[in-house]
Order: structure tokens, then C-alpha cells, then sequence
């Protein structure tokens, strides 16, 4: 009896000064996206789309800016970056996807008559990553939007994800931005 | 003996006197006394003290019946002469194959005069060995289960869930991070000895803040010196694995008990009549242990519980965005379904709960006692999510860790026809919410700190009438340290409302510590009549306060294990429902019936309602909102037992309840709805105790719900296309089939194995619940055929 009061006596007040370990540091968040670039380099000029939420996953909706129309009939070279501005100093994820390739995919859609996409790029099992492309756009006056995705853990076997179709990848979305596009 | 008194009564005997006051001790065969036997001479009862003796006063003369029982004895009944004031002593014996039947001290006394408690005793638990609190509970009319998946399984009584149903484990409550939905109680089933449901917030002893109801959990304590073992084995078809517990016990009225338990539970992939639930494994290494020193006017107890669990989240429900959310509703099939797997990958919980609890009693005499109590619990919950760097797949999404301390005190006694309760308790609670993940958590760091004040006054007109009454106090205040997104912020408003919290800044982030009190003042009321033998009737009023949980304050943005945004509102008071809750019981010799209706008022119900979307770089996501509304739930919980003959008997359990939301005249979201369940059973004790079970469960669909669906921009064919997001549509009604069967073959006096096979779902239904959160992504478990194996040693 008077042992198990002394083993209580001991034991309260560590349970105590374990429980009590406070630390208020922000967190420094490793998920987030804030930045989307899309780069179009052909006919002489470079087209850049972007989409930038400075809140991550908060209340405001992403800005897109898109720098200028497309040309009709002509071949871009695309490249795509996604950054973190959120962190100081701000953190290129793209290197990160291009390392774990066969973990992701970047998709692309787009209306047939505003321009077909090509992935240029592969991971290791010779399947597409999408962080780079050619785009050949159809003819003027169409307008349509372009819809980047981001795919994690995409099923890259499916029946046509390697060609680019969503449809049947699954996985998760880590990223997913809509470029309202115009060719002349 | 018997012989003694009736010679007594003729010497002693003279007449005159209608009535006699008959007193006595009770006794064992070693001549200790006998605390809470059971007396029953004529139509009195009442039951020993902790000297063992008792007194029953207004005894008709005459011929009567004396009838002396306690579990584990046994049982007296004579008859007797009774002409003038008597003192019968008794002494009784120890009934070895009563064994099973031990259970619980005198906290067994009832936890509210005036409320109906319905009880699941051990045989019923050790049924879902294999499963869960909240499964097991279920078997009670009027409580059914809100699941997310098939393993995270919560109580609701009544219509309501969480923080609204008090779970109290072992006289402490069970502090384990019950605001969240998909937090599943943090307890071992096999641990329990008896479960008590009490549909109210009569039991004022623990608290105020039972909207709900309140479980009331109590191991087995053996009062005799004697060692019992107890194993069981479960193994399961669907799951493809199974269990194992194993419990020794040490009892003893007087001096040293104890008992130890473990139980490993390890499951892989459940599977509907289609596809494998991908992901939906689960395991739980469980031990509890306890130790007890007993002389007769005190005890002392110390125990200590550690809960293990990984339970993994079916794959098909971690969604992306509003888009996943549509196609998963609409094809009504689950993205992902692998083959079966064992394996539990991200997205998973890991939880941990650590129980250590220290308990004094004394006897002030023989009529009052007290308790005092210490209770320390250390309950951590990780989340692990699909991360999009590998290098973060080991690192919890969500880490908090919720450490409570609290200390009661409680006084007994009984004056006259009176018995009154008073206590006291105070805690505190500290909940740290990591940083480290790398994730905004929705929980943030929080100091809390409560005190509570109750008393409880029974009268006892006579025996069959009393009238309960109970008063409590509570104050908390909490204090949280929590980084709100300067957008968010502003968004909710709270730039305008509350300016002084915040105390710092750092990048897009505003460091706030947001602190509120609350004075809660609950109370209770209640009366109870038996009428003759066969009725019995109980009415009681409350008053209960529930203060909003951290998650309907704070939270503010993606709960990426859900894939939704939720938003709390700092602006939200506290709960106070009114609740009037009547039984009828009547008992006729084969049939018993009780009817339970009830009315819930309840003032400023906080709930959460889909309101729309948020968009932001990884798409689109549906956004919930806590609000507050005034809410009425009415509804009524019909149970029926009608034994047909010496072996068949029948089972009928109903439930219904509506809940209106009156501000805004609809439905309320996530009611149970209206459940049918019918059981035939076949007994014969000849064939080594065979019990043969068929139960039929009808679920009917859902009607009353409010419609909180919204309109999105989905990519169809390339293109954005505006499309309606069925969130609200109940499913279908349902109606399922099961089996249960078991034998119990004595190997000798003391040794005996029962071996039971059941059947879930029988016919293998495909079918979908609204109370499952995962509804909208993946249908329920198939027929699942469990064999169990249960030694008695």
C-alpha cells in the first residue's frame, strides 16, 4: 500500500512535465503550390500563362494572367513550372516532379480546334511526365481554355494517359489551373 | 437457521401489529459480511450495507416470501411466518458455476434514478470482440452509427453524435479527440464488462454536456478470491484475419486483486459484393491492466489502459477536387480497387490513447462514502496523407497530441428516504498540434481548463416511487494559439469582430490566441413509479450545455483527408438543449415491451452544412461550414421481447427520429433514419447451451433531408461545363440478413469452451448508408462468415 502511493506520487508529476511541451512556430508548409507557369516559345515569341495564388488553400481564388494571343498554324516548344512563393526563398517543385517522374503526370486539354498537344519528355519506364510539350495550334479565331493538371500517382498504363487523355489515370490532384486561350 | 426463527416467532410472537420491521446481517461462509445483497421479504426490498446488515421496515404479517440473492451466491428463498418485528440472518454461498455472471461492485447502483439505462452485458460484447464500440452499442435500439469506412465507427443516440455523447471509460471520461467525425472512439471493446447507454444528460454526475446521451463503460471486478482466464478468437471472412484477446483476473473481496488484458486485432482489405475496399485494413494492440487493495471500508485502485490502432482510409475516398467529388458521386463506382492487400498505405490514422488512473473509496459509515479520483490521458492522432513528395510519405499530415488531466471528488450518502450525491472536479487539458508536419493544421495548440460543482438529490417515496433532482455548474475556459491565413481571416470576418487577438505576424499569417469562458448551469429532473409488478414508468426533464468543440471554432481550411474545405466560426455559443424523455415498460410474463418517446429542443444547434465551393490551385473544393440553428428532434425507440415458447423467442427493435431545423424550416442534415430490426431465436439448453440467432435489419431510405447541393464548373470533353453536385440525395433503404449461432461445451466445473459461427449480410447486399461519410465514394461490406472461440479458464 505505502509503495504503491510513493509509485503514484512519482509518476503524477512526470506526466505533468511531459505533457506540457508548447511549441508556437508556424508551420512551415511543404504541400503547397502557389505558382503555375506555362511557357509557349515559337514563332518568334514566348507566351507565358500564369496562375499564382498567394494563399495556397485559402479563401482567394487564383490570379491567371495570360501574356498574349497564340499564333494560327505554328509550333510551340511548352515547358511547365510549378513553384512555392510561399517559401523564403521561394521553391521550384518542377525539379521535384521531374526526380519522382513516374509518380506524376502533367495533363493537358485543350478543344481540337484550338491546338494538339505532344508530350516531349519521359521518366525513367519511358512514359510521359508532361513538363514538356509541343503545341501546334489550329486556325485563327478560335478560342477555347487550356486546362493544366497535375496528376500524383497517375496510372500511366491506363488506356491513353500516355498520350495524354485524364480520363482514366485516377490518382490525385495536386494541381489544377484554368488559361483561357486565344489564336489569331 | 430456519428452524431457529420460526421457534423464535413462536416464543417470541404476540399479535396486534399489521406491519413488522424485520432487520439482519448477511454473511459469507467465513462470517465476513455481505455488502449489496439483495433482501426481498413480501413486496420490500432494499439491499446490505457495508456492515451486511439491513433493515425493512412496514413488512406485512403472515405468510411470505424471503428472498436474499447476490451474483456469484447462491440464492436464498424461503418462506416464513411473520407475526412481530424479526432479525433473520443469513449467511450465503459462494455459487462457483455462477462465475461468469460476476461483475461489478456497487458501481453498479444505478447513474440516474429517473433514466431508462439500457444495458449491454458481457455475452453481448463479447460478440464484437472483433469489431467496435460503436457496432456493439448499436444493438440498442434508437443508437446507430455514423461510419467513415467500415472501421471508424461512432455512437449516435438519438439523432446525435461526438462531442454531444460523452463516453465515460472506467469512471473517466474518455477525452480522445471526439470532435472530429471521422475520429473513432480511441477504447478496446474487449476491456468492457458492461456497457450503459443513457439517452439524456440525466446522469449529472459526469458532466453537463450529454446532448446525446451518455455511454457509460465498467470492467469486470470479481469480488472473491479466485483466478479467471478468459481468451478469444475471432477470425473473419471478409478482412481476411482476425483477433485475439486474453484477460487473467485476480478477485478478491478483501486485500490484493488484479487483472490484465491484450488484445491484437489485425485485419487487410474489406470488400463489398463488387470490388476490394482498397486500403481498408486495419490493426489495434491493446493492453489495459489494473491493480486493487480492498479492506472493508476502503479500497484502492490503480489501472492503466494503452489503446494501439492503425486504421487505414479506403483509397477510392481520397479525392482530389469538386471535379473527383462529382464523378465519384455520379458513376456511383470508386476510382481506385486494387486486389486484396493486407497492407495499410497512406492515406491512414495512427492513434494511440494512454489511460492511467488512480482511485481512493472510503466508507464514512455505513450509509456515506467518498471517492476521490485522478485520472491522466495522453491520446495522440496522426494522419498521414498522400503526399506529393515521397520523401514525405513517413510524415504525418496531422499530428496532435491531446494530453488531460482531471481529478474528482465525489460524496454518497443516504439520509432516510433520502440519497444524495455531490462532487466536484477539476482538469486540465493541454492539446499541442505539431508543426512539423508540414501541413496547416485545422486543430491548433490549446490550453483548457475546466471546474464543475453537482449535486444530485433522490427521494424515495416508497419502493416503487421516487422522484430525482440534480443541479451542476461548470466553468471552462480555453485559450488557443492558432496561425490564421491573413485571407482567411479577413474572409470570415473576424478582422472586424475580434481585432484583439491577435498577437503577432509572420509572413501571409496573422498569430492569434484566441480565449473564451464559459459558465454552464445544468439541471435535471425526474420521476419514477413502478406500478405493481408488471409497469414501470419514467419521466425526466434536462437542461444540458455543450460549449463548441475546437474544431467548430477553429478550423479554416482543406482537410486533405477529406478532400473538403471546413470552417469554424470563432462567433459561436455554446449548445443548451432541452430534453424531455419518457419510458413506458410493461412486462407481462412471456412479453415485455417499452416504449421510449422523446422531444430534444435544442438552442443554438451547431452543424455542418455544405455551402458551396472554394477554388484554389489544385482546383475546386467543396466548402462546409459550422453553423448554428435552433433545432427541434422528436422521435420515439420501441423494443419488444416476446418469449414464444420454452425455446423460440422473438426480438423487435424501432427506431425513429425528425429533426427540423426551425430557423430556416428544413430538414436537419445526417439523421439516422427510420430502422427496423427483428430477431428469432431458437435455445435449447440441452445441446450444450445451443443459441441459434436470425436477425433482420430494415434500413428505410432517408426522405427528411435538406438539399445543400451546388453547382460547379467540371472539365467535360476539354471544356468547363457547369454541373449540379449531388452532395444531399440519400440512398436507398435496405434490408439485410444476419446469422449467429454458438455452443458451449463444459470441459470441466471451472473450464468450458463456447464456439460461435455468424454470418453479416447474408445475402451479400450491395448497398450504401447515409450515415457513412464515405458514401459518396465506395459501397458497404459484403457478407462477412466469422467463427469465434472463447475459453473460460
Amino acid at each position: 500500500m505505502k509503495n504503491l502511493k510513493l509509485i503514484a506520487l512519482l509518476v503524477i508529476p512526470t506526466l505533468f512535465s511531459t505533457s506540457c511541451s508548447n511549441d508556437d512556430s508556424a508551420v512551415n508548409e511543404d504541400e503547397v503550390i502557389t505558382t503555375i507557369t506555362t511557357t509557349l516559345i515559337g514563332g518568334g515569341q514566348t507566351i507565358t500563362l500564369t496562375s499564382r495564388d498567394a494563399d495556397g488553400d485559402g479563401p482567394n481564388a487564383p490570379i491567371v494572367t495570360v501574356s498574349g494571343n497564340l499564333v494560327a498554324g505554328t509550333t510551340y516548344s511548352g515547358s511547365t513550372t510549378f513553384v512555392n512563393e510561399l517559401a523564403n526563398p521561394s521553391e521550384d517543385i518542377t525539379e521535384e516532379i521531374a526526380l519522382e517522374g513516374a509518380d506524376h503526370q502533367v495533363f493537358y486539354q485543350l478543344p481540337s480546334t484550338v491546338g494538339t498537344l505532344t508530350y516531349t519528355d519521359t521518366d525513367e519506364s519511358g512514359k510521359p511526365i508532361g513538363l514538356n510539350f509541343t503545341l501546334v495550334t489550329g486556325s485563327a479565331g478560335t478560342t477555347g481554355t487550356l486546362i493544366v493538371t497535375l496528376r500524383h500517382l497517375p496510372n500511366k498504363s491506363a488506356s491513353g494517359v500516355a498520350a495524354g487523355d485524364i480520363t482514366n489515370a485516377g490518382g490525385n490532384t495536386d494541381a489544377a489551373v484554368t488559361f483561357p486561350i486565344e489564336v489569331n | 437457521m430456519r428452524f431457529l426463527s420460526i421457534l423464535f416467532f413462536f416464543l417470541v410472537g404476540f399479535f396486534g401489529y399489521a406491519q413488522v420491521t424485520i432487520t439482519g446481517v448477511i454473511s459469507d461462509e467465513n462470517g465476513l459480511p455481505i455488502r449489496d445483497a439483495h433482501v426481498h421479504i413480501a413486496n420490500k426490498t432494499t439491499s446490505t450495507n457495508s456492515k451486511g446488515s439491513y433493515t425493512l421496515s412496514d413488512v406485512p404479517k403472515g405468510k411470505q416470501k424471503l428472498y436474499i440473492s447476490l451474483i456469484g451466491y447462491h440464492a436464498i428463498a424461503e418462506t416464513i411466518e411473520i407475526s412481530t418485528d424479526l432479525t433473520l440472518n443469513r449467511q450465503l454461498k459462494i455459487d462457483i458455476t455462477k462465475l461468469e455472471e460476476i461483475t461489478i461492485q456497487h458501481l453498479s447502483n444505478s447513474k440516474s434514478e429517473s433514466s431508462n439505462e439500457q444495458v449491454l452485458k458481457r455475452a453481448t460484447i463479447e460478440k464484437f470482440s472483433n469489431q467496435t464500440l460503436g457496432e456493439a452499442l448499436k444493438e440498442i435500439s434508437g443508437v446507430s452509427i455514423l461510419k467513415t469506412g467500415s472501421t471508424i465507427v461512432k455512437p449516435v443516440i438519438n439523432g446525435l453524435h461526438s462531442n454531444r455523447v460523452p463516453i465515460i471509460n472506467n469512471n473517466v471520461r474518455l477525452e480522445d479527440q471526439q470532435w472530429g467525425t471521422e475520429h473513432t472512439p480511441n477504447f478496446d471493446i474487449n476491456s468492457a464488462g458492461k456497457i450503459t447507454v443513457i439517452k439524456g444528460a440525466s446522469a449529472l454526475q459526469y458532466g453537463g454536456d450529454a446532448i446525446g446521451g451518455i455511454v457509460i463503460i465498467e470492467p469486470e471486478v470479481i469480488k472473491k478470491d479466485t483466478l479467471v482466464g478468459k481468451t478469444i478468437i475471432n477470425l473473419a471472412s471478409n478482412g481476411m484475419g482476425g483477433s485475439l484477446s486474453s484477460s487473467l483476473q485476480k478477485g478478491n473481496l478483501y486485500g490484493w486483486s488484479w487483472n490484465a488484458l491484450g488484445t491484437f486485432k489485425y485485419l487487410g482489405d474489406r470488400e463489398t459484393p463488387d470490388y476490394v475496399l482498397s486500403n481498408s485494413g486495419n490493426r489495434e494492440q491493446n493492453f489495459s491492466g489494473g491493480i486493487r487493495y480492498a479492506q472493508e471500508m476502503y479500497n484502492f485502485n490503480a489501472m492503466y489502459s494503452f489503446y494501439n490502432a492503425q486504421i487505414g482510409i479506403i483509397k477510392a475516398s481520397h479525392i482530389g477536387n469538386v471535379n473527383d467529388l462529382y464523378n465519384s458521386i455520379n458513376n456511383q463506382l470508386p476510382n481506385v480497387a486494387e486486389p486484396f492487400a493486407y497492407s495499410i498505405n497512406s492515406p491512414k490514422q495512427k492513434l494511440q490513447h494512454h489511460l492511467i488512473k488512480f482511485n481512493y473509496e472510503r466508507w464514512l459509515n455505513e450509509e456515506s462514502s467518498i471517492n476521490l479520483q485522478y485520472a491522466f490521458q495522453f491520446n495522440n492522432r496522426l494522419e498521414f496523407d498522400v503526399r506529393r513528395s515521397s520523401a514525405n510519405n513517413d510524415k504525418a499530415a496531422l499530428d496532435l497530441q491531446l494530453a488531460t488531466h482531471t481529478f474528482l471528488a465525489d460524496y454518497k450518502t443516504n439520509i432516510g428516504n433520502w440519497k444524495l450525491k455531490s462532487g466536484l472536479n477539476l482538469g486540465y487539458q493541454n492539446n499541442f498540434a505539431n508543426p512539423k508536419t508540414g501541413v496547416r493544421p485545422l486543430i491548433p495548440s490549446y490550453e483548457k481548463l475546466d471546474a464543475g460543482l453537482y449535486g444530485i438529490a433522490v427521494y424515495k417515496f416508497d419502493n416503487a416511487t421516487s422522484l430525482e433532482s440534480g443541479i451542476r455548474y461548470d466553468f471552462s475556459t480555453i485559450e488557443a494559439t492558432k496561425y490564421y491565413l491573413k485571407s482567411r481571416w479577413e474572409e470570415r470576418g473576424y478582422h472586424e469582430d475580434f481585432p484583439e487577438f491577435i498577437v503577432g505576424e509572420e509572413g501571409n499569417q496573422w498569430l492569434t490566441k484566441p480565449t473564451f469562458d464559459y459558465h454552464n448551469i445544468t439541471a435535471n429532473i425526474g420521476y419514477r413509479k413502478q406500478f405493481h409488478h408488471e409497469m414501470e414508468w419514467l419521466v425526466n426533464v434536462s437542461l444540458a450545455s455543450r460549449n463548441p468543440n475546437p474544431s467548430e471554432l477553429f478550423s479554416d481550411g482543406l482537410h486533405h483527408s477529406t478532400g473538403q474545405v471546413e470552417l469554424g466560426d470563432l462567433r459561436l455559443k455554446k449548445e443548451q438543449a432541452y430534453k424531455f424523455n419518457t419510458t413506458f415498460k410493461k412486462d407481462w410474463k412471456s412479453f415485455q415491451v417499452q416504449l421510449n418517446p422523446f422531444v430534444n429542443r435544442i438552442s443554438n444547434f451547431i452543424y455542418l452544412q455544405p455551402i458551396g465551393f472554394e477554388t484554389t490551385i489544385r482546383g475546386a473544393f467543396p466548402v462546409w461550414e459550422f453553423k448554428q440553428t435552433e433545432a427541434l428532434l422528436t422521435g420515439f425507440d420501441i423494443n419488444s421481447k416476446w418469449k414464444i415458447t420454452n425455446h423460440f423467442s422473438h426480438e423487435l427493435g424501432m427506431a425513429y427520429v425528425h429533426g427540423q431545423n426551425l430557423s430556416t424550416d428544413e430538414y436537419l442534415i445526417d439523421m439516422p433514419p427510420f430502422v427496423i430490426n427483428n430477431k428469432i431465436q431458437y435455445k435449447n439448453e440441452s445441446w450444450f447451451n445451443f443459441v441459434s440467432e436470425l436477425k433482420s435489419e430494415v434500413v428505410f431510405r432517408q426522405n427528411q433531408f435538406p438539399n445543400y447541393n451546388f453547382e460547379t464548373n467540371i472539365v467535360v470533353n476539354n471544356e468547363l461545363t457547369p454541373v449540379l453536385v449531388d452532395i444531399s440525395s440519400p440512398p436507398k433503404g435496405y434490408h439485410l440478413l444476419h446469422f449467429y449461432s454458438e455452443m458451449t461445451f463444459k470441459i470441466n466445473k471451472k473450464n468450458s469452451l463456447t464456439t460461435s459461427f455468424s454470418i453479416q449480410n447474408i445475402g451479400n447486399t450491395t448497398y450504401r448508408d447515409y450515415l457513412n461519410r464515405q458514401r459518396f465514394f465506395v459501397d458497404e461490406m459484403g457478407r462477412n462468415v466469422q467463427i469465434q472461440l472463447k475459453f473460460n479458464y
